[in-house]
């Protein structure tokens, strides 16, 4: 009964969210508000109507209903519970009911909004969240429903049904085949609903643009709406991508957090026209210029969210990723196809009213950089693009299956990275309108010479790649830049307001939330990339064989095999636990443990690392074989990742900065502007401060 | 100078003769450590399970896979030799990047091309937009409601002038 009634609450769902659809498109072709406001209820029922839908399948999921076949395939009954409220997003089936659910959640919290001011908006928003919802409910209902169940037939035959077939009787299985064991880590938890989130929150700006161009205003009101909706997408895409990174860190046991699989790379690319989306919505709230480009790249993010979701879930391409293959590939890429067409082409209808209002003053200018910052993103943008297509047409035109790795990503990306880090440092010291050479060679010179001293310290510490010592000096200068700015700012603040130094700079932060929570993004990025530097470059190996007792070294670390364990474990593992201690020049430095765990239910093993974490490096210790037969002998893995603890410690302070931006910000400060005979303006202390 | 040209090549047939040997009972001699065969590996990718790298792979085809590489290079073939051996009975797929040759080239030069029309594109937009004119000032002071960061972004255009 229970499948049912979630099959029945989601193909509900599916009802209203097409009702919703229809009601809003003629409720604004006849001048009908009250269909509107009907299309809009119908929007709101559809969260708590998914919400039931997918109680229901993890109820089932938790209670090993294995007569279901989603549960089946993602559960058994050895794993603890909160893996099986995880396994919803485990599996194709349910990580789509989940998409839909969260997709269902903005909406309803868009729409819950105020629009007295924005009403013309508010059917076109339904229209397309809903159609999204729609499409998302839609291939659930029509090709990967995770109700369907198992029923023996007459002639023993087991199939798999939502529907009982005549003469046929229900089916249980005594256990399910289990989650796939590299999903059962707490990373679970957070990874993909983070990556999800992020996804899903892109598509509502989308909404607004599109609103925007079908009622022909081409104002930036759209952009003032879904600014902390942009933020917030861009937060939870970039955790999710962080959590994504640390959990195959902590899991996949290659010694690293990226490997530039297609899969991570289709939730990269959203990213990258998110961000840039972020930059260049500035230029258009500041003077009023690019609009044409916004809607370009926000219709880029909202066809590459969707196509991100098609890459991971439609098998096309074979990774790690792809656990699960099935036949929504072709309706994924017609929709992406159509909305793509039919956003360009309003677009193309509005795109003379959308023309600038101000003019490009100076090649130098912060908007100018901004557009070059814009460049460099569609550029990174380009490569990985074509890096993840291109098997598929190789093999399409050619039938010859190729691989595009990371030595094609990293030599193509890695200038352009560097451009944007430099950029980083020139941007914040450029002025708005207009920039000379002269006026930035002052503001740049001295943060430069101070920034040169890091590769000249590192030179003479024998460094001599010149990769690292250009990533170090860009990282120092963007730095030394932000920092500069951040401090300028708060100076100034003290001298104005009387404050001392602490108030005026925790003033200044929350007066100007977006501005100086941006600067502090740019230097939660320059640690990310202190680790990436760090563990790309310099990262070392080694692998042997040993004795009990005998030891490998590795940049100055040794480690010494001093004991292995197999022993099973109550969740349906078998784990075999070597115990290794670390020295560093005969000191003692601790005990690790890497493992090797072998699921019984899905005949896998994993591969799980000893870490040694400090801020100067990470030693990474892998248990790669070890035979009964042979007890004394073991094969140990070693990595020595240097710095790589940056790109944790920089997401954390990434958390924060976002948080210090995306935070509504209070009224507006009454600060009373004297104009000094001079002409040079000053700021006094304002009544309400 | 005719009969002394003969013994030379000779000799150093001789020699090459002798040499080779010698070459390849030193390659053999002791087995290739793993850090040897994981430099290899690294740079090929598992031919059954795809896009994990051959060094890291767990499973146990390619364990077999990584232990051929051992044997190859106890034989004394070389990197590019042993990439050859894979390549030939797995398919280009088992490398890192496409090799360079015939179609593959387009996965080179697409991106490049691509990104410099950008370039040129973003200069001549920019060219035409660009109106070197004094910067209207009013315009300019109405980018921030704080009066403090209205006055960080005058210094900036200030600056050196």
């Amino acid at each position: 009964m229970l499948p049912e009634f979630g099959f029945g609450t989601l193909f509900l769902a599916f009802l209203v969210a097409v009702y919703s659809v229809l009601a809003a498109l003629i409720g604004e072709r006849r001048r009908r508000p009250d269909l509107v406001e009907s299309a809009r209820r119908a929007q709101l029922l559809t969260w708590p109507l998914i919400t039931l839908s997918a109680g229901t399948l993890v109820w089932l999921l938790v209670n090993n209903r294995f007569d279901v076949s989603f549960v089946y395939e993602v559960t058994s009954r050895s794993m603890p519970t909160y893996l099986k409220i995880t396994a919803w997003w485990g599996g194709q089936a349910g990580s789509l009911v989940f998409w839909a659910w969260l997709m269902s959640a903005f909406a309803s919290l868009v729409t819950l909004r105020k629009w007295d001011r924005d009403a013309e908006f508010l059917p076109w928003v339904i229209l397309v969240t809903s159609i999204t919802l729609a499409f998302f409910l839609g291939l659930v209902i029509f090709a990967e429903n995770p109700f369907n169940r198992y029923w023996q037939t007459m002639s023993g035959d087991v199939v798999e049904r939502m529907f009982r077939p005549a003469g046929s009787l229900p089916f249980f299985p005594q256990d399910g085949r289990g989650l796939n064991p590299l999903l059962r880590h707490p990373g679970m938890i957070v990874h993909p609903p983070l990556l999800y989130l992020g996804f899903v929150s892109f598509v509502i700006p989308y909404a607004f643009a599109m609103a925007t161009l079908i009622t022909g205003r081409t104002d930036d009101r759209w952009i003032h709406i879904t600014r902390r909706w942009t933020l917030w997408a861009w937060l939870f895409l970039s955790l999710g991508l962080v959590f994504g990174g640390r959990w195959a860190y902590d899991v996949l046991g290659w010694g690293g957090y990226w490997g530039w699989d297609p899969v991570e790379i289709a939730a990269f690319m959203p990213w990258l026209t998110g961000t840039a989306f972020l930059h260049s919505v500035m230029i258009q709230e500041k003077r009023g210029m690019l609009k044409q480009w916004n809607m370009i790249l926000i219709i880029l993010t909202y066809d590459l969210v969707i196509f991100g979701t098609f890459l991971t879930r439609s098998g096309v391409l074979s990774s790690v990723h792809a656990f699960a293959q099935s036949a929504i590939g072709p309706a994924f890429f017609g929709f992406i196809g159509l909305t793509f067409v039919l956003s360009v082409a309003l677009l193309l209808s509005r795109w003379t009213a959308l023309r600038a209002e101000a003019e490009m003053k100076s090649m130098l200018s912060r908007e100018a950089l901004f557009l070059l910052n814009n460049l460099l993103f569609l550029s990174i943008l380009i490569v990985c693009f074509w890096g993840v297509i291109f098997p598929l047409i190789s093999e399409l035109v050619t039938g010859q299956k190729v691989t595009v790795g990371p030595p094609f990503y990293e030599r193509a990306t890695a200038p352009l990275f560097a451009g944007m880090m430099a950029l980083m440092a020139i941007a914040p010291l450029s002025a708005w309108g207009k920039s000379t050479w002269k006026t930035l060679g002052r503001a740049m010179w001295k943060p430069s010479v101070v920034a040169l001293l890091v590769p000249i310290a590192l030179w003479i510490g024998k460094m001599r790649n010149w990769a690292a010592l250009i990533g170090f000096f860009l990282v120092a200068l963007v730095t030394l830049v932000t920092l500069y700015e951040i401090w300028r700012a708060a100076r100034a603040r003290q001298k104005a307001q009387k404050e001392t130094f602490p108030v005026a700079l925790m003033r200044l932060f929350g007066r100007n939330r977006r501005r100086y929570g941006g600067y502090l993004v740019h230097i939660s990025m320059m640690l990310m990339a202190i680790g990436i530097l760090g563990i790309e470059i310099f990262q070392t190996e080694t692998q042997g064989t040993i004795r009990l007792g005998q030891s490998l070294s590795l940049a100055g670390y040794e480690v010494r095999y001093d004991d292995i364990a197999r022993f099973p474990a109550p969740d349906g593992r078998e784990v075999t636990r070597a115990v290794v201690s670390v020295y560093r020049d005969d000191k003692y430095l601790g005990e690790l443990h890497p493992r090797i765990d072998f699921y019984f239910d899905t005949q896998q093993t994993m591969t799980i690392p000893g870490q040694r974490s400090t801020l100067a490096d990470d030693l990474y210790v892998l248990l790669v074989d070890w035979q009964p037969v042979s007890a004394e002998q073991a094969t140990f893995k070693i990595y020595h990742n240097p710095l790589v603890n940056w790109l944790w410690l920089g997401a954390l302070v990434f958390i924060a900065a976002i948080l210090i931006a995306a935070w509504p910000q209070p009224e507006a400060e009454m600060v009373p502007v004297v104009v000094t005979s001079s002409g040079s303006r000053r700021a006094r202390v304002g009544a309400s401060d | 100078m005719r009969r002394g040209l003969f013994p030379i090549l000779l000799l150093t047939l001789l020699v090459i003769l002798l040499w080779s040997p010698i070459r390849s009972v030193s390659a053999q001699g002791g087995t290739p450590t793993d850090d040897e065969v994981n430099r290899i590996a690294r740079q090929l990718y598992c031919p059954v399970c795809e896009n994990t790298p051959l060094d890291v792979c767990p499973t146990e085809a390619c364990r077999q896979w990584r232990e051929l590489i051992r044997q190859m290079l106890a034989e004394g073939k070389s990197e590019a030799e042993i990439k050859q051996y894979f390549v030939e009975h797995y398919g280009a797929r088992v490398l890192s990047e496409p090799p360079r040759q015939g179609f593959n080239w387009i996965v080179y030069l697409a991106p490049p091309l691509l990104i410099l029309s950008g370039v040129i594109l973003l200069f001549r937009t920019l060219r035409g937009w660009v109106r070197p004119s004094d910067v209207d000032e009013e315009e300019i002071q109405e980018l921030s409601d704080d009066p403090l960061v209205r006055k960080l972004e005058e210094d900036l255009r200030k600056r050196g002038s």
